[in-house]
């Protein structure tokens, strides 16, 4: 098996603090991979080094057999790997539509002429527009497509979080805690939306809801204190006592 | 060899005053991200003060610095609370131009009530001429304005490592988020520390009167030196504050001396090349959310 | 299927709405060129408003959509400015190729630039333009030689427009030329940023670490707009040499990039509008309260600035914005 994403001895240290200890995350092509822990194990480091946003102290990570840990955020963008934030980090102003939109323009920068990109009117590039459409209607955004996104209510804003890094038509999607902040009611469509992701793209998720996590991912990992401490089927993760430890304590 | 000791001492000096205005910036940028481009008005005002102080009321120079750093800091709070306070969440550029407006009606009103002209101000006896020390002729005054930046700095240093409050302030200017968290008061430790600044700038202006100058321009006249300290040594540190005014300092009147042809713009290089190499400044503290 | 169908045109057309020319911007325009005609006396003032709201549509091509803070815009200004006042005084007289040296003049200083403002964040990029700002005045005052320091550039001068119509001393050609001129570069921007390239600016303004997550080389393009912006502004520069043939030293001062920004605010970030409208509000009144009293004059934009942070965020056609919008939904409201 080939891993699609694949992390070799990868280190990260912030002065004495060592975060990410001696990580190789291996994701295999169509996976639906869980990277669960408790708080401050180092999920969003390893995502942010994962992503070019930090550099590690030493390793490398690799994309589809190529070496990235040298290459810029936005190249690996380019390469097919996508992410979204924890947090949401839109584009407020913007409405959904501009900044799908964007997106894809973004993506398809080198296949659109220089006139094109930089003089003609965004209206006139109708197939982007109708795609922006189509990847929100498939998110149930299409309703609120037009009003600017600090309108949003959360849970909308979560799906279109996701939409942006869709747009990128990305081969590795990366996600971090997209149930994050979701009241109850409100978490089935993100669910439904989960589930109904292209088999193709390979994703890593970072979650803390295990309901979810149970019932979506075919791989867990569990990262402590940025190590690695186990990887393995759903079933395995549950049965294994270390994992009970670490969440629930000793003496359980 | 001569004139070189002259140029350092004077540089020092020099350096000496930037840094007691500029600190308080530094600390009130590193705590809160809030850029205050007018603060050299707090010593501009402190400088117009002494001078109304010792001409009109007949207070002596030692006596009425006191008065002055009491008096701005005071000064600066009724600014804090009615201006500043409801654009602390808001965009650099708005505070930029909230502090633009108040350079503004400060230099404006300073011009119509005192006059465009130079204020002089009269020093006392003991403190004027100079003072042979190995040869050099060390002015008095300069050695005075030294020691006294040396007690302040000492208190500071002293006041934010052993003091409580100092350590509410250094875990603020760390992560306010966690402070808060603490149970630290961070709005009531930020009004402390501005009013502190803003009185140590007040001070700092009142004793440059002489080696400064003073006119409406002041604020507008130092700006960049305030800044460019601040910057340059890294927002939210004492010691970088001190380090880079020192530097700056003897930087620019060894330009102004050497080279007086590009005296002006030395500084200016200088400040572009230090930025370029340390971004965050010299001892600078990136602050976490 | 049809709703489906209403809705994907809807969005559409609500895009095409946005960029198509409104009737406000034509009757803008009209206006300019009515002025030629019902103010021939003032045709040098107006001139000078132009040029000033060109120089600040640069300035909104970078702080409006980019956001990027800056308080050395003058630099590209004068730069041009100088460029085409040595030209005009070395025996290069063609107005046209005044604007071509000084636009290039003015662009490789942009470009060079660009790539000290890429590190440190807001403050740092603030002090870095500052400190260009103030050295290239400094370098001004010095370099007498060469830019009359103080006293300004002398025997500048300019020749014919196509060698048919010279510069008169009502500034009439003067004024047609500068319209044409501001209009072409304000074609130029306006498409630009309704353009793709003009989104993605906007993205960056919005959230830089979103754009940067969705694949847009930040670096590149924010060199790119500043460049650009520093040519148009370097054009505006060599356009106020070209009509007043002279050259003072103030077009490099720290003033006048203060001021800048201010008229900016005023009128409006990222409106397009917004430079032409500050630069005629604020030229209006400084040119009433200066005569009066330069200190009034001061204090008087002090307080309006204050006044504007605290309470009008967006300027004047911002205000208007939203009034058109809270219209805008009140009809909606009256709708079933």
């Amino acid at each position: 098996m080939n891993a699609i994403l694949q992390t070799r001895d990868l280190w990260k240290a912030f002065g004495g603090l060592i975060v990410t200890k001696n990580v190789n995350l291996s994701l295999a092509p169509g996976a639906r991979h869980a990277l669960i822990g408790p708080n401050g194990a180092g999920k969003t480091t390893l995502i942010n080094q994962l992503t070019g946003v930090l550099h590690p102290s030493s390793g490398s990570v690799w994309l589809d057999g190529e070496d990235i840990t040298r290459i810029p955020s936005n190249e690996r963008v380019r390469r097919g790997l996508s992410r979204t934030f924890q947090i949401n980090t839109l584009f407020p102003q913007l409405t959904p539509l501009e900044a799908v939109t964007n997106a894809i323009c973004v993506r398809e920068r080198s296949r659109l002429n220089i006139l094109k990109r930089r003089f003609f009117r965004v209206s006139r590039c109708s197939a982007v527009i109708d795609e922006a459409y189509d990847l929100l209607e498939q998110l149930n955004l299409a309703n609120d497509c037009l009003v600017e996104t600090h309108t949003l209510a959360y849970g909308k804003q979560r799906l279109l979080e996701m939409a942006l890094a869709l747009a990128a038509k990305p081969k590795v999607l990366l996600l971090d805690e997209p149930a994050a902040g979701v009241p109850e009611g409100e978490s089935d469509e993100l669910f439904e939306v989960l589930n109904n992701l292209p088999k193709d793209i390979s994703i890593l998720l970072i979650e803390h809801d295990m309901n979810l996590v149970f019932n979506f991912a075919d791989r867990i990992t569990v990262l402590v204190n940025g190590e690695e401490l186990v990887t393995g089927t759903p079933t395995e993760i549950a049965e294994d006592p270390r994992v009970r430890e670490v969440y629930l304590g000793k003496g359980h | 060899m001569h004139s070189l000791l002259g140029v350092l001492f004077d540089g020092l000096a020099y350096g000496a005053l930037l840094f007691v205005i500029s600190v308080g910036l530094s600390i009130t940028l590193g705590l809160m991200g809030f850029n205050n481009l007018a603060h050299g008005v707090f010593a501009m005002a402190g400088g117009y003060l002494l001078v109304t102080l010792m001409s009109k009321a007949g207070i002596g120079f030692l006596p009425a610095l006191p008065i002055v750093f009491c008096a701005v800091a005071a000064g600066s709070l009724v600014l804090e609370r009615t201006l500043y306070r409801s654009l602390y969440k808001s965009t650099p550029l708005n505070q930029v131009l909230l502090s633009v407006g108040i350079i503004f009606v400060a230099t404006a009103g300073t011009n119509y009530l005192w006059g465009p002209g130079q204020q002089p101000v009269v020093i006392p006896e003991w403190l004027s001429g100079q003072y042979d020390f190995l040869g050099l002729d060390l002015s008095r005054y300069r050695l005075f304005l030294m020691a006294i930046v040396a007690l302040i700095t000492l208190a500071l240093v002293f006041g934010l490592e052993r003091t409580r409050f100092g350590a509410k302030i250094r875990a603020s200017v760390d992560n306010q988020r966690t402070a808060e968290s603490m149970g630290i008061r961070v709005d009531r430790v930020f009004q402390l520390t501005f009013a502190l600044g803003s009185g140590l700038a007040g001070l700092g202006g009142a004793l440059g009167v002489d080696v400064l100058g003073l006119d409406p321009n002041f604020a507008v006249k130092y700006l960049v030196y305030f800044l460019l300290v601040v910057v340059v040594g890294g927002p939210g540190s004492v010691f970088g504050t001190l380090l880079a005014a020192l530097l700056l300092g003897v930087a620019d009147i060894a330009g102004k001396y050497y080279v007086p042809q590009f005296g002006a713009f030395i500084i200016y290089v200088a400040m572009i090349i230090l930025l370029l190499l340390f971004p965050h400044g010299l001892l600078g503290r990136r602050k976490s959310k | 299927m049809s709703d489906n169908l209403a809705k994907a045109s809807r969005h559409l057309s609500f895009l095409k709405a946005r960029e198509r020319w409104k009737p406000a911007e034509m009757a803008f325009w009209l206006l300019l060129i009515g002025v030629y005609f019902v103010f021939p006396s003032s045709l040098v003032f107006a001139s000078q408003i132009l040029i000033t709201g060109l120089f600040a549509l640069s300035l909104d091509m970078i702080l409006g959509y980019a956001g990027i803070v800056t308080l050395g815009h003058a630099a590209f200004f004068g730069i041009g400015a100088y460029t085409a006042g040595l030209m005009a005084a070395n025996g290069l007289h063609d107005p046209f190729l005044g604007l071509l040296g000084a636009g290039i003049a003015a662009g490789i200083a942009g470009y060079f630039c660009s790539f000290l403002l890429s590190r440190g964040g807001d403050l740092t990029r603030l002090m870095i333009t500052l400190g260009i700002g103030l050295l290239l005045y400094e370098i001004a005052n010095s370099a007498t030689k060469y830019t009359g320091g103080v006293d300004g550039l002398q025997g500048v001068e300019i020749g014919k427009l196509f060698g048919l119509f010279s510069f008169d001393l009502y500034g009439k050609t003067a004024y047609i030329y500068v319209l044409c001129i501001a209009f072409l570069l304000f074609l130029f921007t306006r498409s630009m940023m309704h353009s793709p390239y003009g989104l993605a600016l906007r993205s960056i303004r919005e959230n830089q670490t979103r754009a940067l997550a969705i694949g847009i080389p930040i670096s590149a393009c924010l060199t790119n707009i500043y460049t650009i912006a520093a040519v148009m502004a370097g054009i505006a520069g060599a356009l106020l040499t070209q009509t007043t043939q002279f050259v003072g030293i103030d077009v490099l001062s720290f003033q006048r990039s203060a001021d800048l920004l201010i008229i900016l605010i005023i009128g409006g970030t990222a409106t397009m509008y917004g430079g032409f409208i500050g630069a005629a509000v604020f030229m209006f009144v400084q040119d009433r309260l200066s005569n009066l009293n330069p200190q009034y004059w001061q204090f008087f934009l002090g307080i309006l600035l204050i006044v504007m942070t605290l309470y009008l965020r967006s300027g004047i056609l911002g205000g208007f914005s939203r009034l058109a919008h809270a219209i805008g939904n009140r009809r909606n409201k009256e709708q079933p």
